[in-house]
């Protein structure tokens, strides 16, 4: 139905870039590079506070003959590039890029809402492209760079985008606010001269149940404005 | 002791002066036309940095050292006795550290808690769960009400009989009335189930330390569910503790503590960790409430001028094993009718209990009442605004019905060709009622620090309306502080009392308290500024941060170096909600226009613009105001043309439990919403504030639903209005 493009929306949002694997950046990952990788787990826990139970991970099962890469059911060590830091992790390869975010290593901003990507809650970007990260799994977020909402800003220093959300009233209960900020500050970036259309667009995959669309739309354009006078 | 206090109240064009009876204690009430520096400015609310930045620390977000993760077993049968729970399996795989079982129950509906788990990951605990073996004895079910009510239907409950006795309100001869009627309308509306998919799912942090409990929980009432967890566990209240922060939605189907809140506790307690204990969408959709059905068989009759001559409402709904599906309200109170009878029957069927949700039973009850006040106007061939200013009891609504009109250009508009092309546009008007006066009850504390800030304790909780922010306001407001000055802490059981939110409460019965616990603070205050200033603490006016002598306002002393003068650590005062002093209206008048577009090729609905008029007494905060008038309206936009819960006859399964197959209403669905207020000074409390958050919702579908029937020529008297019922009504298939 023409009116509701959100379910395609969000499929293209979390359509992975297709060449990911064979980009290098360790998406694939051999016993080698995984105990390489294991090893710098160790180092990046002592430095980023992880704590030891997290980099613990228990030896890895040998790698099916002919099989590049073997991973689990238990869990495994592998790197995650958040918010411009390193960040080692040790979970089990079903466990959603959400799922590591949140629980493993405290992120909470991005929020768990439909699981199944048709709320927009859980958006973070995937080099700067906005994915539902709870319909990807966390190993196969490996050579990305991701962003979180913990990446925009801080209460002291809000981004224009955050800025506008407040003088806006963009949110009420605010559950949906981090989800939509993301998708936002992607079309923004990708278009720093949005129509109203095209804000609705770049949002129209998020649910906000407090029914703060009008304010979101006010805010984006304040937000775009703020930037354009900058430049 | 008690005065008499003379108030000036009403609105615009209708003041008149009230004597009304207040303690001695309560600061003068607000008057009509009071000069603020604080309240009444629109304000940006004050938690929205943590929120905008991810940082506002929600229920779920909760992360204790050494925390499980809870799950819940539920029943696949609607109707079945459950013979034997087998937990071994699950308590013997790794990671897992506690399970439960919820003993000795039926299963009533599909969904019901069977069981429950915590182990170290949200993965192993819902691995656990598949390993739990259970024995259920099905029994026969039924999840559609035309079918529960049948003589030969399953029975929901041994006791028999899904149809409860009618709840009937009667008022002058129905039968006499439908006599002296001109013209008369006989028809049967229907509106579905809608769940409240609050964001946040339904959930708690439970941790134990000896026999004191902390709970985090995902409520919009902290003080019922420490009641419930004191009761649950034999402790007195005090060892209990609830937190709630921030909160992700409740829409009313958050009091109390639920399963999901005494598993996450009683497994914590098993397991000697903390739990936490967050439901699926899922389960949210099947197991935490939603707003009942409703099949509304409505006969209206009105003389040729459109005054009504008769009313009457037969009504069945179901609230699934839960109840109070009732939508008589409407009928009662909106519009004036001197022969009116309703009958409310709830019917018991197989599926998850109601809870209440955003002014229940009203959304229904106004949608057919409201379309079958259109489908009587056609009749009488009465423009449907005048039909209804005929039938208006409210002075405030007749005023609301002139600004909105003029602000939607009604006349024009009803009037407009309805065709271009294949699209039929339409318009609709519909009235609202509410009463958000607020109860007593709640106590509130403020403390003045020597550093010269101020902070605002209440245990009531900020369910996304902003709350936080506007007893702030009303603090820095009686204080004469500017608001940067203020904080304010709430979501804790550890401070005074507060109400529930719910019921568009919150902001009539805290404001009063919050007021009168900084009129308390200030009078402390004025008495330690006194000798400094060599004056009489009546003397004194505090106003920008600055106290001075009244008369002579050159003698002035900064409130900081007044809170210097504080021995010890800080100066505090406690406030309370006295009674309502009864003022001048204790319901709120609110009208509703909405714009339509309908595709007669498609049948697809889009709402294009909506005009809201509402009395909210004194608006403390007009931008978040704003923000309830927007959420109240696309909350209808959902309920009017999308949203469905659909249970499976075959299995009693809801067959839509996420959030694509549910549809809500998205920003490509969001109409253009223009909100006024008009202010009435009504007398109630010390502040006049009103709740806003229901009012807003009542006549939002409604007036979509009168908007499609114009557009189209032809009502859609069943809710959701999907593309097959327009085209349906259209006679296009
Ligand atoms: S889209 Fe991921 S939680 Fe909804
Ligand atoms: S602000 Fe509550 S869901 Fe969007």
């Amino acid at each position: 139905m023409s009116r509701r493009p959100r379910d395609r929306d969000i499929i293209e949002k979390i359509a992975v870039p297709a060449d990911s694997a064979a980009d290098g950046g360790g998406s694939t990952l051999s016993r080698r590079s995984f105990l390489k990788g294991a090893g710098a787990a160790a180092a990046a826990a002592s430095l980023l506070g992880v704590s030891p139970a997290e980099a613990d991970v228990s030896a890895p099962n040998p790698p099916l003959a002919g099989s590049a890469e073997r991973l689990g059911p238990g869990p495994a060590a592998f790197n995650l590039r958040i918010n411009g830091a390193a960040r080692t992790v040790a979970a089990e390869p079903r466990v959603t890029l959400l799922g590591v975010l949140r629980d493993h290593l405290g992120l909470t901003g991005t929020k768990l809402v439909c699981d199944r990507g048709a709320c927009g809650a859980c958006t973070v970007h995937l080099d700067g492209a906005p994915v539902a990260s709870c319909m990807m799994l966390a190993v196969d977020a490996r050579g990305h760079e991701i962003t979180t909402i913990e990446g925009l800003g801080a209460p002291d220093r809000m981004n224009a985008l955050q800025n506008a959300f407040v003088s806006n009233d963009a949110l009420q209960c605010g559950f949906c606010t981090p989800g939509i900020t993301m998708a936002l500050s992607a079309a923004l970036g990708a278009n720093p001269n949005p129509s109203p259309e095209e804000i609705k667009r770049a949002i129209a995959g998020n649910i906000c149940r407090c029914g703060t669309y009008p304010h979101v739309i006010e805010a984006a354009l304040a937000a775009a404005k703020a930037a354009r006078g900058r430049a | 002791m008690a005065r008499r206090v003379t108030l000036r109240l009403g609105f615009e064009g209708e003041l008149r002066d009230v004597v009304v009876t207040i303690p001695d204690d309560e600061p003068a009430p607000w008057q009509w036309g009071e000069k603020f520096s604080v309240v009444g400015v629109a304000t940006p609310r004050l938690d929205g940095p943590l929120k905008a930045t991810g940082r506002a620390p929600y229920t779920c977000d909760i992360q204790l050292p050494g925390m499980l993760y809870g799950a819940i077993l539920r029943s696949p049968y609607p109707h079945a006795r459950v013979r034997s729970v087998d937990l071994g399996a699950a308590r013997r795989l790794a990671g897992v550290r506690a399970a439960l079982e919820r003993s000795g129950a039926t299963i009533r509906f599909a969904g019901q808690e069977v069981a429950a788990v915590a182990a170290v990951s949200p993965e192993i605990a819902r691995d656990a769960l598949r390993l739990i073996k259970v024995e259920y004895a099905p029994m026969p079910f039924v999840v559609a009400m035309d079918e529960a009510s049948r003589p030969d239907a399953p029975d929901v409950f041994e006791s028999g009989g899904n149809v409860g006795s009618p709840h009937l309100n009667e008022i002058g001869n129905v039968a006499a009335g439908f006599e002296t009627a001109a013209a008369s309308v006989d028809a049967v509306y229907t509106t579905p189930v809608q769940t409240h998919v609050s964001l946040e799912t339904h959930g708690a942090v439970a941790s134990w330390n000896g026999d004191e409990l902390t709970v985090w929980c995902s409520t919009q009432g902290i003080f019922g569910v420490r009641d419930d967890l004191a009761v649950h566990f034999s402790l007195p209240p005090e060892n209990v503790r609830v937190i709630t922060a921030y909160l992700g939605g409740g829409f009313g189907s958050k009091f109390g503590a639920g399963h999901e809140v005494i598993f996450a506790a009683e497994l914590a307690r098993m397991a000697r960790a903390p739990v936490k204990l967050m439901l699926s969408r899922a389960e949210e959709h099947v197991a935490t409430g939603n707003r009942p059905s409703s099949r509304q068989h409505v006969r209206i009759g009105a003389a040729r001028d459109g005054a009504l001559t008769a009313l009457e409402l037969e009504q069945h709904g179901s609230g699934g094993i839960g109840g109070g599906s009732g939508s008589a309200a409407p009928y009662l109170s909106l519009y004036r009718c001197p022969n009116l009878r309703t009958s409310e029957h709830n019917v018991n069927i197989n599926a998850g209990p109601a809870s209440p949700m955003r002014a229940p039973g009203w959304p229904q009850g106004c949608f057919a009442l409201e379309l079958a006040i259109d489908e009587l106007a056609r009749k009488l061939n009465l423009d449907r605004l005048e039909m209804r200013r005929r039938n208006n009891p409210s002075p405030v609504r007749a005023l609301e019905f002139e600004l909105g009109a003029r602000a939607f250009r009604w006349e024009e508009r009803a009037r407009a060709p309805k065709a271009r092309g294949p699209m039929r546009r339409g318009v609709g008007v519909a009235s609202a009622v509410w009463h958000g006066i607020g109860a007593s009850g709640p106590q509130a504390q403020c403390v003045a620090f020597r550093d010269g800030r101020v902070a605002v304790r209440i245990g009531t909780q900020d369910v996304g309306t902003g709350t936080r922010t506007i007893i702030a306001m009303v603090a820095a407001e009686e204080l004469g502080l500017p608001l940067s000055s203020v904080i304010a802490e709430i979501g804790d059981t550890r401070y005074l009392f507060s109400l529930p939110s719910g019921g568009s409460m919150t902001a009539p019965s805290t404001t009063p308290a919050v007021r009168q616990a900084a009129a308390h603070l200030k009078g402390k205050l004025m008495r330690l500024a006194a000798p400094a200033l060599g004056a009489e603490p009546e003397d004194l006016v505090i106003s920008d941060g600055v106290v001075r002598v009244r008369a002579e306002p050159n003698r002035a002393m900064q409130f900081a170096d007044l809170c210097r003068r504080i021995s010890g650590d800080s100066l505090a005062a406690d406030g309370e909600h006295v009674p309502n002093y009864g003022g001048y209206s204790m319901t709120q008048a609110g009208c509703q226009f909405a714009g339509v577009e309908v595709d007669i090729e498609t049948g697809i609905v889009r709402v294009v613009d909506f005009v809201a008029v509402h009395d909210a007494g004194a608006i403390v905060d007009p931008l978040t105001a704003r923000s309830q008038v927007n959420g109240g309206i696309i909350m209808g936009v959902g309920f009017a043309l999308f949203e469905d819960r659909r249970l499976d006859p075959q299995t009693g399964l809801m067959v839509n439990p996420t959030m694509d197959d549910y549809k809500l209403p998205g920003v490509l669905d969001t109409p253009e919403i223009r909100a006024y207020f008009v202010e009435v000074a009504n007398g109630i409390t010390n502040t006049g504030v009103l709740g806003l958050g229901e009012a807003v919702h009542v006549a939002a579908a409604a007036a979509i639903g009168c908007a499609v029937a114009d557009a189209i020529g032809a009502p859609v008297r069943d809710l959701p209005l999907t593309p097959d019922r327009v085209l349906a009504a259209l006679g296009r298939v």
